[in-house]
């Protein structure tokens, strides 16, 4: 195995995030709000586990189903007079767009929060081809000027503290130094998009759901800037994940009810906006994007982390990225649903994102579509070992701790050696290179095994 | 009723009095336990760390431990949870399927198989209840946070029925301490700093003594309690129920 080339792991980046140990209280404690907003308001809908399920078998069939859905979805959205696009890899979805953006002559475009376009790096492929592209969403905007990927894909600023804001602001749009009022900023961000808004003719958009049925689609935000952006301008380009289809516009009642609540404890986003067809004289595109997920479907294993809706609920209920941060995960998307997607992308450079958990399970019970969050971690992590992308002395410890573990008079010699090494020479164990020394005591060594005190007490003593 | 006691690696070496407590408390409750005594790991430290396929020969071995019991109890749950998802035989799966049934985590048999209604042991102090996640999540003894649905816990149950015990509220119940196995020392930041998160809640609500159906969890916590010269102790649930009266 090469490890040569690889970046800092979540590990590392976690450890950098922890020297400054306010900011991870801070952090934690405003996603640990997040999580409690949504017991809240879970807790108001008394057929809650009952919506899960159902969200979840909707999904399940959808998988199942893909295929007709996609072909039910492409003849209905063009009989509503939708153009629909296919594209197998992130290559070809940025293409697809430019070729749009390039054939209607602008150099500029708006563009409300997608993250299907954060996994393509369709920004950077734009800026590369001289098309600007602003977001639109206060928070995309705000790591926008900050020349930051997003922590968290339904918080995306989430990492930034308001002053910090302010001081971007200031540089960027002129603020006053040292405001970090959070209306007067965000009345700001508001004032600069509407400029942007005004003079942009093409608008992109994500998609949350996709209406097989019906050939719609249904964009959620609080901020309306989805809206704005798409009514303002000449040509929407929306752009979606093949997994987004849903059968039947009646099963978008049950996963609105669990988006929001899921997502920030909100009832329902303050817009749920549905695109059937163009207005008259507007061009709407729809770019249905493969990109790794048909070779998700076939595996087992990991398939049904297709079903995930995006409401970001693992990441603030899960007590390692509360305290690792977004960024961390060095993947568009964070957290323990980016750790089962990363790996599937590239499963070398994110072999680290597996492990980056303790598998406690929270994550998979929060979830609004009963992803297996952390069974899939754990199965994650045998593929990642037995492709080799594992650090070769763990591999070698691994194998000793095994011969060891299966043979049970091994195991009593050398438990007996580790216990009277630390009673006798602490400084083999209590030394920094030690990691989990550094910040706790080691056991303290009890004289015998539970072993012997049988053996002494029980099997020789009665 | 033939029931084996099943002492994890970990507990074997450094915390036998808690495999004793166990012991102990279920010859008070009149049962006759044995102790089979080529056993060693239930090889979860591989497997979580990605190394299943190493498991093979732990495995094996804790088939020809286990395979003649009634039932199995062990007072771990993060053990017992392993056991029932991972523990697979090629040459004899209908033992080990035969073992994932037959094998509980302690407060589960105290709750569930022999019904325990009241016990006589006597521990006047106050403790705080750390949730193991793999004994609350994996194997359901005691409903989380997460779900929408009626609160229980065995573990709840049974520190109720000891005498002069004052159980202590947290302000996260069931939030994990970040021992996660090889977790604790390739990720010993964000473990380090999620046991101190948890150590401070209870130490924050006048806690004694920090008490959990899962040593690993807290042989991390006490390690952190010890650097932080903390009086606060850690004991095993078993500990305290069979702290004599």
């Amino acid at each position: 195995m090469d490890t040569k080339e690889k970046t800092a792991d979540h590990a590392s980046r976690a450890s950098a995030f922890n020297r400054d140990e306010q900011r991870v209280n801070w952090h934690d404690k405003t996603l640990w709000f997040v999580r409690e907003k949504r017991d809240k308001a879970a807790w108001q809908i008394p057929e809650w586990e009952h919506l899960r399920e159902l969200a979840s078998q909707i999904k399940d069939n959808v998988l199942s189903n893909l295929h007709n859905y996609l072909i039910q979805f492409e003849k209905q959205a063009s009989s509503n007079g939708i153009i629909v696009h296919w594209a197998a890899t992130a290559q070809e979805h940025n293409e697809i767009v430019y070729d749009i953006i390039r054939k209607k002559g602008v150099s500029q475009i708006v563009k409300s929060k997608s993250m299907l376009t954060e996994e393509c790096h369709l920004n950077e492929y734009l800026l590369e081809k001289g098309i600007d592209v602003v977001d639109t969403d206060f928070g995309e905007r705000i790591v926008q000027l900050a020349e930051e990927p997003p922590s968290h894909i339904v918080l995306p600023c989430i990492h930034k503290k308001k002053e910090e804001i302010g001081a971007l602001f200031h540089e960027h749009l002129g603020t006053p130094e040292g405001s970090s009022d959070p209306v007067f900023l965000a009345a700001a961000a508001r004032a600069d998009l509407r400029k942007h808004f005004m003079k942009s003719s093409v608008a992109l958009t994500g998609v949350n759901f996709a209406v097989a049925e019906t050939g719609e689609i249904v964009v959620c935000t609080n901020e309306g800037n989805a809206d704005l952006g798409v009514q303002l301008a000449d040509t929407h380009i929306a752009c979606m994940g093949i997994e987004k289809i849903i059968p039947q516009r009646k099963h978008l009642g049950i996963f609105l009810r669990l988006l929001a609540r899921s997502a920030t404890g909100q009832p329902i986003t303050t817009y749920s906006s549905h695109f059937r067809k163009p207005r008259a004289g507007q061009e709407t595109h729809v770019v249905l994007v493969d990109n790794g997920r048909s070779e998700r479907l076939k595996s087992i294993d990991f398939r049904n982390a297709l079903k995930c809706i995006r409401c970001g609920a693992c990441m603030n209920t899960c007590p390692v990225y509360r305290r690792s941060g977004g960024h961390s995960y060095h993947y568009a998307i964070a957290g323990p649903i980016g750790a089962i997607l990363a790996p599937s992308l590239d499963m070398k450079k994110y072999a680290d994102l597996p492990f980056a958990s303790t598998l406690c399970g929270s994550c998979s019970n929060v979830c609004p579509v009963k992803i297996d969050i952390h069974d899939q971690l754990y199965r994650w992590r045998q593929v990642i070992v037995k492709n080799g992308y594992v650090n070769p002395g763990k591999s070698l410890g691994m194998r000793t701790m095994s011969t060891v573990l299966s043979n049970p008079s091994t195991f009593r010699w050398i438990g007996r050696l580790g216990r009277l090494f630390i009673k006798h020479l602490p400084f083999l164990v209590n030394h920094k290179l030690n990691p989990w020394y550094k910040k706790r005591e080691m056991p303290a060594p009890p004289a015998q095994s539970f072993h012997q005190w049988y053996k002494t007490m029980r099997t020789n003593g009665k | 009723m033939r029931v084996a006691l099943f002492v994890p690696c970990y507990i074997d070496q450094f915390y036998p009095k808690v495999a004793i407590a166990t012991l102990e408390l279920l010859e008070k409750l009149d049962i006759q336990v044995t102790y089979p005594e080529r056993q060693t790991c239930c090889g979860q430290p591989m497997a979580n760390a990605g190394f299943e396929h190493l498991t093979k020969a732990t495995n094996k071995l804790f088939i020809e431990n286990f395979d003649k019991y009634d039932y199995i109890v062990s007072p771990s749950g993060s053990c017992v949870l392993h056991v029932k998802h991972h523990l697979h035989s090629k040459a004899s799966e209908d033992l080990a399927h035969s073992i994932k049934n037959n094998i509980y985590e302690l407060t589960e048999f105290l709750i569930d198989v022999l019904k325990v209604k009241k016990l006589s042991s006597w521990f006047p102090h106050s403790v705080g209840l750390h949730q193991s996640c793999h004994g609350q999540r994996g194997l359901m003894l005691s409903q989380m946070s997460e779900i929408v649905g009626p609160p229980f816990s065995k573990s709840e149950a049974l520190l109720n029925m000891v005498g002069g015990l004052n159980l202590i509220a947290l302000d996260r119940s069931d939030e994990c301490c970040g021992f996660g196995g090889t977790f604790c020392v390739t990720e010993d930041a964000v473990s380090a700093k999620m046991g101190l998160d948890r150590v401070r809640d209870h130490i924050s609500h006048g806690v004694e003594f920090i008490t959990s159906s899962d040593m690993s969890c807290l042989m991390h916590l006490e390690g952190i309690l010890r650097r932080l010269k903390s009086d606060v102790k850690v004991a095993h649930i078993a500990e305290i129920l069979n702290a004599p009266a």
